[in-house]
């Protein structure tokens, strides 16, 4: 079960509850079990079982939460993150500070939590386990083009997070009132 | 050779490994010539390794692996098929 402590880091930012996330594994594990005889040699295990997880997610956990609608987010502009942060003031901020330390945990993990499950699973499977868009496409069942366009505007979302939460915490300045995007429903 | 707009629109592709070879070289290329560029990329890069490592050092509960294996030899959701 070397995957496990991934599937389970997974199903967290999935249901975001630990209760859920440890069902969810536990059900993905059964899941895979009962079909390992439809698992092909020579294939990726870890895929595989992303595969089930994210199945075995969409399922069963999302219509017990919330029902969330296809939500479609706000825009952002390109490089929103990066052009906040260059444009503190260098001297201001100290040589060590990486954009590593700028961040906690939480922040970042509620960054990717709250956003739409539509763009949230993308970037989960894209940039926390590295699946390619062929099998992003796959997995969730959606053509590559609507992985790419989901994947451009959830990181959007997940940066304009960020930078809100690096600004509460005085880390950011608050920027001049150039964009006036209403805040995300 | 990309100019700067045709390079940065390539950043997300570029850096999730899914850029065609002509268009990755190009993109390369471009980098080693423009330190504004470089820098973006570099930026997006260190975010994405921030993100792959903060979302994914979730302790799991212990008694969890166990669990699971317990349930391979039952009858766990209660269908009639063990396992």
């Amino acid at each position: 079960m070397q995957h496990a402590p991934q599937l389970y880091s997974a199903a967290m930012r999935m249901t975001r509850n630990r209760a859920d996330a440890e069902d969810l594994v536990q059900e993905t594990y059964l899941r895979a079990y009962r079909g390992f005889h439809g698992f092909e040699d020579g294939t990726n295990l870890r895929a595989w079982l992303f595969r089930i997880l994210t199945n075995t997610y969409i399922n069963s956990y999302r219509s017990k939460q919330r029902r969330v609608q296809e939500t479609e987010l706000n825009d952002v502009e390109d490089l929103y993150l990066y052009r906040r942060i260059s444009n503190v003031d260098q001297a201001s901020r100290s040589a060590e500070d990486t954009l590593f330390d700028l961040f906690t945990d939480d922040e970042v993990k509620a960054a990717l939590e709250d956003l739409p499950e539509n763009f949230r699973l993308p970037v989960l499977l894209a940039d926390v386990e590295e699946f390619s868009y062929k099998e992003i496409a796959e997995m969730l069942d959606i053509p590559i083009g609507t992985v790419m366009s989901r994947l451009h505007r959830g990181r959007k979302a997940m940066q304009r997070a960020l930078a809100d939460y690096a600004t509460d915490r005085g880390m950011l300045s608050r920027t001049p009132a150039s964009s006036e995007d209403p805040v995300d429903g | 050779m990309a100019d700067c707009n045709e390079t940065l629109r390539e950043l997300e592709a570029f850096l999730d490994g899914e850029l065609p070879r002509a268009t990755h070289d190009s993109v390369h290329i471009h980098l080693e010539g423009c330190m504004d560029c470089l820098q973006a990329f570099d930026f997006h890069a260190e975010l994405r390794a921030v993100v792959r490592e903060k979302c994914s050092n979730d302790e799991m509960p212990p008694g969890l692996l166990a669990k699971i294996e317990a349930c391979f030899g039952e009858d766990f959701d209660g269908d009639g098929v063990v396992g």
